[in-house]
């Protein structure tokens, strides 16, 4: 408890407290509210303050990866939520079959106790690619990424190909036509008039 | 090698430096945009051959105290149905983070206080209030972050403009912002770093040694994207008039409408400054022309570039954004960066 006393009112520790409350509160709010606008903002929220703490550990540039990252990621989800939800009424959730709440629950609070024991192996615990003095972050992770991690991040890349070419596949049926010069040759409304009248 | 040693000597950053220009940077740049919008007026009035504001106090100056009047005292009105948290939060957002972007740019020139002045004396007020060694991806992932703004308000206002707007918002963030990162890649694989004390002292050798020269098509992306980033025309989809009433902003008035704009406005001036460090020279003296006041020129250049632009360009469409950012830019962009890649290995 003296400890925890002892932590909290250094800058550090401080920050590493209030940016674990508000970011656990946040996606809380994720998982629970029946809003989407609440949902998806505290998901954005959280997201961005997660990169607070590999600021927190020095690692700006990892830090600045995750702000970024994540603030377009949610953005493109926001535009689905725009498309399928009325943002400003409560959505009506079914209730899932209990026994999949329970398996989930029980496996989410097993993580949670495996995460806080973790510490009492701290000491087994070692930096593999410890952080050099004097190289910037990005450099840092650009050496352990071409060198150790250099499999699952080609891995990563394929399947982010895959992925969007499956993407191009699935919505580009109509790729050949404008949808610009279909408009300035006024002749855009009537087609699209027409297929829907032959659905 | 001389910038460097005199960068050694340079004070110590205390925490009541950073406190004092924080804020500075709010007084300051608030006040700006305050400025800005009665500049905006006047040169676009001027371009367009009238007189813009003029009744109120000499030359219309004090338009700017009566503009502020009406914002503080209006009604400020939460639609009914509106989603209220969410609604008030989405300004503050705008606001916020324009300012947090500016805490990673050098804003003036840094000094010292005089020791006469009690308490504060002799305190080293810095350049940049939070210098990050990776200034230039924080300064863009920040004013990312503030397109939450637009966003948030447009969906939370139960009103169809606004989710116009909102969905404008969404599209324009994804075209854009593949362009101002590639753009930007080319000049830091040059420099070989993200910060822009960094770049600008890659440019201290003089007119020449600026990255335009260098870069002159990632500029021109950059430029590009930036006024997408700070949604000026041609580029302001998100509130324009003719088509959507005032989209994302439609249903809202007083100071809460006052924050999108000081955000803008910050935000204008954000990107005028990271331009002129990464691609202008930055703050490096120029001739007998002190760094600061060269770094007030290039951004007031900006400044006036993005009113120039307005009075000269018509909108363009929500589906010739995309296609410009994704067909034309992107793929330039791309081969900007493999050639620049290049010719440094070679």
């Amino acid at each position: 408890m003296e400890n925890f006393l002892a932590s909290l009112f250094t800058f550090q520790g401080f920050a590493f407290y209030l940016f674990s409350f508000l970011t656990v509160i946040l996606f809380w709010i994720t998982v629970m509210s029946n809003n989407v606008l609440y949902a998806m903002t505290s998901l954005a929220s959280g997201m961005v303050l997660i990169s607070g703490f590999f600021f927190i550990l020095g690692a700006d540039f990892l830090g600045v990866v995750q702000l970024i990252v994540y603030v377009g990621a949610v953005m493109a989800l926001y535009s689905f939520a725009m498309m399928f939800f009325d943002a400003t009424r409560e959505i009506k959730e079914k209730n899932t079959n209990g026994a999949v709440v329970f398996v989930l629950g029980g496996l989410s609070a097993l993580m949670l106790v495996l995460m806080f024991a973790a510490p009492i192996h701290s000491e087994s615990i070692q930096a593999l690619y410890p952080m050099h003095e004097g190289v910037g972050n990005a450099q840092d992770v650009g050496i352990v990424l071409f060198t150790k991690y250099l499999i699952p991040f080609e891995v990563a890349a394929v399947m982010l190909l895959v992925a969007m070419i499956a993407g191009i596949i699935l919505a580009g049926k109509k790729m050949d036509q404008s949808l610009t010069e279909m408009m300035d040759e006024d002749a855009g409304e009537d087609e699209i008039l027409k297929q829907k009248d032959e659905k | 090698m001389e910038t460097t040693t005199l960068i050694e000597q340079l004070p110590e950053v205390t925490a009541a430096g950073v406190a004092i220009k924080a804020i500075l940077i709010l007084a300051i740049i608030s006040a700006v945009a305050g400025f800005g919008t009665y500049l905006e007026r006047k040169v676009l009035a001027f371009m367009q051959r009238r007189l813009g504001p003029t009744h109120v106090g000499p030359y219309g100056l004090l338009q700017i105290a009566a503009d502020g009047i009406k914002l503080f005292t209006k009604e400020d009105i939460v639609p009914q149905h509106a989603n209220a948290l969410i609604f008030k939060v989405a300004p503050v957002i705008t606001a916020a983070t324009a300012f947090i972007a500016l805490a990673g740019v050098p804003v003036f020139p840094d000094f010292t206080i005089p020791e006469f002045i009690p308490v504060l004396g002799g305190t080293f007020v810095p350049s940049i209030a939070s210098d990050v060694n990776v200034g230039i991806l924080f300064v863009i992932g920040m004013m990312a972050a503030g397109l939450y703004g637009p966003l948030l308000a447009g969906m939370a206002q139960a009103n169809k403009w606004g989710i116009i707007g909102a969905a404008r918002t969404a599209i324009q963030f994804l075209s854009y912002e593949v362009v101002t990162g590639l753009s930007l890649l080319a000049p830091i694989m040059l420099v070989g770093s993200l910060s822009l004390i960094d770049f600008n002292e890659a440019q201290s050798g003089g007119f020449t040694s600026w990255f335009i020269w260098q870069q002159p098509v990632a500029f021109v992306l950059f430029l590009i994207a930036g006024f997408a980033e700070t949604n000026r025309t041609p580029f302001d989809l998100l509130e324009h008039e003719a088509e959507v009433i005032s989209g994302y902003a439609t249903e809202y008035s007083g100071m809460r409408w006052g924050m999108f704009f000081i955000g803008e406005y910050a935000n204008m001036i954000t990107i005028s400054i990271l331009a002129a460090v990464v691609f202008l020279g930055g703050y490096n003296d120029f001739g007998f022309i002190a760094g600061w006041i060269m770094i007030l020129f290039k951004v007031a250049f900006f400044f006036f570039l993005m009113l120039w632009v307005r009075a000269a360009w018509p909108h363009v469409r929500p589906d010739q954004l995309m296609w410009l950012c994704w067909k034309v830019l992107m793929p330039i962009a791309v081969i900007n960066v493999v050639v620049t890649g290049i010719v440094m290995m070679v």
